[in-house]
C-alpha cells in the first residue's frame, strides 16, 4: 500500500459506514444532528443533541407512560368506507395498508390503567394511521372511552396527534366532532376529570373539538398545535408566518394550554395532577 | 344591477338577453319585422323557465357549490329583514371585539315566537363583502354565539341558526385568539341547551365553522346547498395533488355533499325545496320557505321536549 492509498482509503471507508449503519441512525429534524436509534428508545424519542421531540409511536408511548398491566378496551368499529371514496387510491386499499403497517384497526388505542398508580382511561390517536385523522372509528374510540371512564368513574387521558378530519368519510367525519363533544361533555357533567396530552401534530376537526375541551391542556414541547394547518394559513393571508407560530410554546404563551411538559416529566405531572383532581371523588 | 350568471347557466343568460332586448324595443315602440313583441317574449319566458327548471333538475355536485356559493343567494341578514319581526341585533363576545361575519340577535320569528338568531352573512359588494371577512367568522364570532346560546337557555328562546360560511377564518389573529377552543367551546354549548336548537344551511355549510353552528335538534339544508368537512378544492389539492378543472368536480362527487346525498347519509332532516333557478332567482320565496320549516322544526322539537340530552344521543349515533 501506498502513501496514497493509504491518504484515500479512509473517505471510502465513511462512506461505506454511513450506508451500513442508514437504519440504526435517526436525522433529528429540528437541529439535523444523527442520533443512535438505541439512545432514541432511552430518551422516549428525544434528540440527544438538542432536545427536540420527535414524532412517537403510539404504542412505545403508552408502554412508557402507564403502570405494567394496563387493558386494552374494545372499541365497536362501523364498516367500511361509507361513502365508497376513491381519489387516485381506493379509500378501502388505503385502510388496508395503514392497518398492515400500524396492526391497529383504525387510528387509535383505548387502555384503562394507572399512571404511576392513579388509575385513568386513555384513548391516544395514531398518527401512523392515515395521519391520526378523525374516521368514525375514531369518533367511537373517543365516546367508548368516555364512557368507560364513566362507567369506571376514571378520569380521561386523550393523547392526541391528527392531521383532522379523515376526508374519504367526509361528513360523517365532520359529524364526529359533535359525537366526540356529546361523549365528554357528559363525562364532565360527572365532575370526573379530563385531561388532554397535545402531541406533534394535532390540528383541524380533532383541536376544534375535544382536544380543546379539556379541564387541563398539556402541550408536547415543539407540537403544531392549531385549527387551520400553517399553508392554509399561509395561502389566505399571503404572508410568512412568525416564527414558533402555532407551536406548543406559542400556544402557551397565547393561554391556549396550561402547561409545555417534555416526555421526562410526563407522568409525574399526570400523577401530581390525577391525584389532585380525584382528591375529594366519591 | 344585472344578475351574475354561472358558466353553467349560459342558455339562461342568452335568453333572458333576448327577452331584455325585446322588451326594450317594446317600450320604444319599435316593431321588429311583422313580429308580436307581447307573444314573442310571452314565449320566450315559458321557455326561460323550462330551461330553468332542467337546468336546476340536473344540477351536478360541483354545479351545486357554484349555486350555494352564488354572490346574489340571500344572505343571513336578508332573512332576519324577511322572517324577524322586531329584530334586535346583539355584538360582542365581552372578550375581545365584534364580528360581521355572524350576525346575532333576538326577535319574533315570523311574528310567531321569540327565539335567537345566528346567521351567517357574507356581504353583497366589496366592502361589505370585507367588512364581513367574506362570511368567515374569527373567534370572536363563535365566543359571541355562545354567549347568546346561553342566554337563549337563560331565557327560555328557542335558537335559530342559519349557516353559510365558507369556513372558519384562518389567519394569524383567529389562531392567536384560539379559533379552534372557540369551536370546540360552540359544540359543547349547543349539547348543553334544553331549548330547541334548529338549524338551516342556506348556502355553503363549510366545515367546522359550519358545524360550530349546526349541533341542532334539526338539521335542514336547503335544496342546492353543500355541507362538507373540506371545500372541493381543498379536497382536490391534498387528495389528488392539485385543484384543477378536472379534479375538483371529482372531490365534489366524491365528497356526498349534496342536500339530497346527506338526506340519505341521515345526516340532515329535511330539505326546503328552492325557487325554480335556485334561491338567486326569487329570494323572497326561497326564505319563506325557510321561514315556515324553521317554524314546522321548533314547533316539533318544543313538543317532543328532548332537551340536551336528545341532541346528545342524536350525535353520538351519527357514524356509529
Amino acid at each position: 500500500m501506498s502513501w496514497l492509498t493509504d491518504l484515500v482509503r479512509p473517505s471510502i471507508k465513511t462512506a461505506k459506514k454511513r450506508e451500513l449503519k442508514a437504519d440504526v441512525w435517526e436525522k433529528c429534524p429540528a437541529c439535523n444532528g444523527l442520533i443512535y436509534e438505541d439512545d432514541l428508545k432511552v430518551t422516549l424519542f428525544t434528540c440527544t443533541h438538542c432536545g427536540h421531540h420527535l414524532r412517537w409511536n403510539v404504542d412505545a408511548r403508552l408502554a412508557h407512560l402507564l403502570d405494567k398491566g394496563f387493558t386494552e378496551i374494545e372499541v365497536k368499529l362501523p364498516a367500511d368506507d361509507p361513502l365508497k371514496f376513491k381519489d387516485r387510491k381506493k379509500y378501502a386499499d388505503r385502510l388496508k395498508e395503514a392497518r398492515k403497517a400500524t396492526n391497529h384497526p383504525d387510528a387509535f388505542r383505548v387502555v384503562s390503567g394507572k399512571v404511576l398508580g392513579q388509575p385513568v382511561t386513555v384513548v391516544a390517536l395514531d398518527f401512523d394511521f392515515m395521519a391520526g385523522s378523525m374516521s368514525r372509528g375514531v369518533g367511537a374510540a373517543i365516546a367508548t372511552a368516555a364512557q368507560h371512564a364513566l362507567a369506571h368513574k376514571q378520569p380521561l387521558l386523550a393523547i392526541t396527534a391528527s392531521g383532522g378530519a379523515r376526508m374519504q368519510e367526509s361528513t360523517l367525519s365532520l359529524m364526529q366532532m359533535a359525537r366526540t363533544t356529546a361523549a365528554i361533555v357528559a363525562l364532565k357533567e360527572a365532575g370526573l376529570p379530563y385531561i388532554v396530552l397535545l402531541t406533534d401534530p394535532t390540528t383541524g376537526g380533532v383541536t376544534a373539538s375535544f382536544a380543546m375541551q379539556g379541564d387541563v391542556h398539556i402541550a408536547e414541547p415543539g407540537a403544531l398545535i392549531g385549527f387551520a394547518g400553517p399553508r392554509v394559513i399561509e395561502q389566505t393571508i399571503r404572508q410568512t408566518l412568525p416564527e414558533g407560530f402555532q407551536k406548543a410554546e406559542y400556544l402557551l404563551e397565547h393561554g391556549m394550554v396550561d402547561m409545555v411538559t417534555p416526555r421526562f416529566a410526563q407522568r409525574d405531572t399526570l400523577q401530581r395532577l390525577l391525584a389532585h383532581l380525584t382528591a375529594h371523588a366519591a | 344591477m344585472a344578475r351574475h350568471y354561472l358558466d353553467f347557466e349560459k342558455p339562461v343568460l342568452e335568453l333572458a338577453a333576448r327577452i331584455e332586448d325585446l322588451r326594450a324595443a317594446q317600450e320604444r315602440g319599435e316593431s321588429v319585422a311583422e313580429k308580436d313583441l307581447a307573444g314573442e317574449i310571452a314565449r320566450l319566458e315559458v321557455r326561460l323557465a323550462r330551461v330553468n327548471r332542467l337546468l336546476y333538475r340536473h344540477l351536478t355536485p360541483v354545479q351545486k357549490v357554484q349555486v350555494a356559493r352564488h354572490p346574489e343567494r340571500p344572505q343571513g341578514s336578508d332573512y332576519i329583514e324577511a322572517l324577524v319581526e322586531d329584530f334586535v341585533p346583539l355584538e360582542g363576545d365581552r372578550r375581545f371585539g365584534a364580528d360581521k361575519a355572524l350576525v346575532g340577535g333576538v326577535g319574533r320569528w315570523m311574528g310567531k315566537f321569540p327565539c335567537v338568531i345566528l346567521a351567517n352573512d357574507k356581504g353583497k359588494d366589496t366592502n361589505g363583502r370585507l367588512a364581513r371577512n367574506f362570511g368567515m367568522p374569527k373567534p370572536e364570532g363563535y365566543r359571541k354565539a355562545q354567549r347568546l346560546m346561553q342566554m337563549a337557555e337563560k331565557f327560555k328562546l328557542p335558537v335559530v341558526t342559519l349557516v353559510d360560511t365558507p369556513g372558519a377564518y384562518p389567519g394569524i389573529d383567529a389562531e392567536e385568539r384560539g379559533q379552534s377552543e372557540a369551536i370546540a367551546g360552540c359544540l359543547e354549548t349547543l349539547l348543553q341547551l334544553d331549548v330547541p336548537v334548529v338549524s338551516v344551511i342556506t348556502g355553503e355549510g363549510g366545515s367546522g365553522g359550519a358545524l360550530a353552528l349546526a349541533v341542532a335538534d334539526k338539521v335542514v339544508m336547503l335544496e342546492h346547498s353543500v355541507y362538507s368537512v373540506i371545500s372541493p378544492e381543498g379536497c382536490a389539492a391534498i387528495l389528488w395533488k392539485e385543484a384543477n378543472k378536472e379534479t375538483i368536480p371529482l372531490a365534489a362527487e366524491a365528497l356526498k355533499l349534496t342536500a339530497q346525498d346527506l338526506l340519505g347519509l341521515k345526516i340532515i332532516d329535511a330539505i326546503v325545496k328552492e325557487p325554480v333557478g335556485g334561491a338567486h332567482n326569487d329570494a323572497q320565496l326561497a326564505m319563506a320557505r325557510v321561514g315556515e320549516r324553521v317554524a314546522a322544526e321548533v314547533a316539533h322539537v318544543r313538543q317532543a321536549k328532548g332537551g340536551a340530552q336528545a341532541r346528545r344521543e342524536r350525535f353520538l349515533a351519527l357514524g356509529a
